[in-house]
């Protein structure tokens, strides 16, 4: 199946299997997001990519594309939602960017400045979080996790080696690790794992990386958020269909 | 010296008044003065009501993350925080930076060392030397300085922009940059960025003469009362150079006695420990640091441009050299121990950073790329620097995953914890025993305090220019006489 679909008032193409997401991205149309990333199943968690889909508010990541559907996704309103959504994230762990290797690289970071954050608006959580510097290479701090599940579809589906999970329900879900002992020292997974490299925040760090890259060199001292995932998807293939379905 | 003012013998049957918060500080801390019924002076406290809990929150973190994390102590000196982790962290990660990474850490650290010197005389302090220490409150600040000072408010907001830009240009942001990594740096100093540095530092070098002139006029014109002023002797600690040289970004700690006799010299810092010891004592959130061969009671030092000037055999430029001498000769040499000579010490130490600064932009080795070495991890780092306010200790230990197992932080205020309260103890049998008070008598203790230039929030591991209340109770519990000042300087009963 393909066809057209409109997004704002723009037409834009799609083919069979795209969801409004990949059609919108390929066409350089751009909807907010974190735990979607081209290279990987969608996962439809993180709730900024929400539109109104024929009257309907749906996640664009998972939806897939419908003959003349009508998309409404740059308003005020859904903005603000999107707003308020990272506002909670914000809230929800413990993001003290000051002092966070990832500042300046961390998309979570770059969605507060696009969607123009100015305050965390909601009470902090604080919630206690662990910190895992068991692995030789890589340092987890779970403090800074937004169960966006990149890591968990990394290690599932590229490095096939399922080293992360997501445990618990609602409040209480939180990333846990496939070894006996909990600790990811304890697991297979290596520096040079996709699961390494995929996180949008600075919750996975490699080891002894720190502050080397600059200030004016960091990614988001380069572009917008936006302009980073237009570019994202333009180098790579997506993959089909929506996660489990 | 006063000490029998730390602790009265009959509290309960005194009168007591606060000034709290202290103004014009960086950081949170108050006063307390015990008076009996005749307003003599029983007993003077500092303390600092701060708790920041760096050394505990940081325990866990990746050493990687540390230089950054601690130089959010403060925003003044950041860079000095950063400079002390980073070097400990050199340590830790078993490599001494190439030379380029070395002098562009001692460029950022002069341009830290500028504005934070400036910002304090001009900004701070200037104030109450130009207008008195009596003056009327209104006009006592910055805003009354730009109103009857122009020039000399335009060359303190002109240095401390250029301090500022320094550091920018060195670390990536104007106040808590990243440039500085374990074993070097992440970034050079641009060709453009030197240009524009050059293009400055003539001005600013002249600036920061005229600076010590002021100060110098200042002294000169009430003489007797800059050296009487909180006066009393004591020792000094600080870095210096392998050949005595002052050398503000490393070298070995000395040690020098009220008398200038030698108690240490050279020590290599990472056995600091060996040397000084901290005592607690209940009424301050602040440790009383003591040099452990000289005891408890004898052993308290004082540390930073004072220490520093009257510490080094020598400074390595020949504008500040100049006029380190004028100082130490000065009246027979009785300026070297008045509490009133850190302004000047200071800015001799300024221009002696503007010089740096100029030497340094000469040095092609600022646009070098080799910019980090690597060696060896060790699990524990010490490093000391000297900040704008004095001697800088950070200690960190980590474990074989990285984290950051035990820290202690010794800040340049915490060592001149005593000092700062025998000036105030000083200050009140001076100026207060027997008074009736004022704002403006109250502003003397404050200006024995602001002499040290101390910065509260980092020697507590908040915010300056509070308002300021004082209370006068009686010997009944009632109160007397209650001033407030508003942040904005306004003053009511």
């Amino acid at each position: 199946m393909s066809g057209t679909i409109t997004i704002d008032g723009k037409t834009v193409p799609f083919t069979g299997g795209q969801t409004i997401m990949d059609a919108a991205l390929e066409a350089g149309v751009y909807i907010p997001h974190l735990c979607h990333n081209p290279e990987f199943k969608p996962h439809g968690s993180c709730k900024l990519c929400v539109v109104e889909a024929n009257g309907r508010n749906v996640t664009s990541c998972t939806m897939p594309a419908s003959p003349d559907m009508v998309v409404i996704n740059d308003t005020p309103e859904l903005n603000e939602d999107r707003k308020a959504l990272v506002q909670m994230l914000f809230v929800e762990g413990n993001h003290i960017c000051p002092a966070c290797e990832a500042t300046g690289n961390c998309q979570l970071q770059a969605a507060g400045y696009y969607l123009h954050m100015q305050s965390p608006r909601f009470m902090h959580f604080y919630p206690p979080r662990r910190v895992d510097a068991s692995h030789p290479d890589i340092f987890l701090d779970l403090n800074r996790c937004i169960l966006c599940e990149l890591c968990v579809r990394a290690s599932r589906d590229i490095d096939k080696k399922n080293v992360f999970g997501i445990s618990g329900r609602g409040i209480d879900s939180h990333l846990v690790v496939n070894s006996e002992s909990g600790k990811l020292g304890d697991t297979n997974m290596t520096v040079t794992d996709k699961a390494a490299h995929v996180c949008p925040t600075g919750a996975i760090l490699i080891k002894r990386k720190g502050y080397t890259m600059p200030i004016g060199k960091r990614t988001f001292d380069q572009k917008t958020l936006r302009e980073f995932h237009l570019e994202q998807q333009k180098r790579v293939e997506p993959k089909d269909g929506p996660d489990g379905g | 010296m006063p000490r029998e003012l730390e602790t009265a013998v009959h509290p309960e049957k005194l009168k007591r008044v606060v000034i709290e918060p202290v103004t014009r500080v960086e950081g949170h801390g108050k006063v307390t003065i015990l008076l009996d019924e005749d307003n003599r002076v029983h007993q003077a406290r500092f303390h600092i009501v701060e708790f920041r809990g760096f050394e505990k929150f940081i325990q866990g973190r990746p050493y990687t993350e540390v230089p950054v994390l601690v130089q959010r102590l403060c925003g003044i000196c950041p860079v000095s925080h950063n400079l002390a982790a980073s070097k400990a962290m050199d340590v830790i990660v078993g490599a001494t930076p190439p030379p380029a990474a070395d002098k562009l850490r001692r460029l950022m650290h002069m341009g830290q060392m500028l504005q934070s010197h400036a910002l304090h005389f001009f900004h701070l302090s200037s104030p109450d030397l130009l207008f008195g220490f009596d003056a009327e409150v209104g006009k006592r600040n910055i805003a009354g300085l730009a109103m009857e000072f122009p020039d000399i408010a335009r060359q303190g907001v002109g240095l401390r922009k250029f301090g500022q830009e320094v550091i920018r240009m060195t670390s990536g942001k104007r106040v808590h940059g990243t440039g500085v990594i374990p074993g070097g740096m992440s970034k050079n100093l641009s060709c453009e960025d030197r240009d524009w540095l050059l293009a400055e530092i003539d001005q600013v070098v002249r600036w920061s003469q005229e600076a010590v002139n002021l100060i110098k006029r200042l002294y000169g014109d009430h003489k007797d009362f800059y050296n009487d002023f909180g006066y009393y002797r004591s020792s000094f600690m600080s870095l210096v150079r392998e050949d005595g040289a002052m050398d503000l970004y490393h070298g070995g700690l000395r040690a020098i006695d009220d008398k200038g006799q030698t108690i240490f010299d050279h020590v290599d810092y990472s056995h600091y420990g060996d040397y000084i010891h901290e005592e607690v004592k209940s009424w301050s959130y602040m440790k009383f640091p003591f040099i452990r061969s000289q005891g408890r009671e004898e052993g308290w030092y004082r540390v930073g441009p004072l220490a520093r000037v009257n510490n080094c055999d020598f400074i390595p430029t020949p504008l500040a050299e100049a006029e380190r001498k004028i100082f130490k000769e000065y009246d027979e040499g009785r300026a070297t121990h008045a509490t009133l000579s850190f302004h000047w010490a200071r800015m001799i130490e300024m221009l002696h950073s503007a010089e740096a600064i100029r030497e340094l932009l000469h040095d092609d080795d600022l646009l070098s790329n080799d910019l980090v070495n690597t060696g060896e991890r060790q699990l524990r780092g010490v490093g000391v620097i000297e900040a704008p306010r004095g001697t800088l200790i950070h200690h960190y230990r980590i474990n074989e995953d990285e984290q950051i197992v035990r820290a202690n932080l010794i800040v340049a205020t915490t060592h001149n914890n005593q000092a700062m309260n025998e000036a105030i103890r000083q200050v009140a049998l001076q100026y207060l025993d027997g008074q009736q008070l004022t704002e403006g008598l109250l502003n003397y203790i404050e200006v024995a305090i602001r002499a040290f230039d101390p910065c509260l929030s980092c020697a507590t591991h908040a915010l300056g220019k509070m308002p300021l209340e004082v209370e006068l109770i009686n010997a009944e519990g009632a109160r007397v006489q209650h001033l407030i000042k508003d942040s904005d300087g306004k003053h009511h009963a």
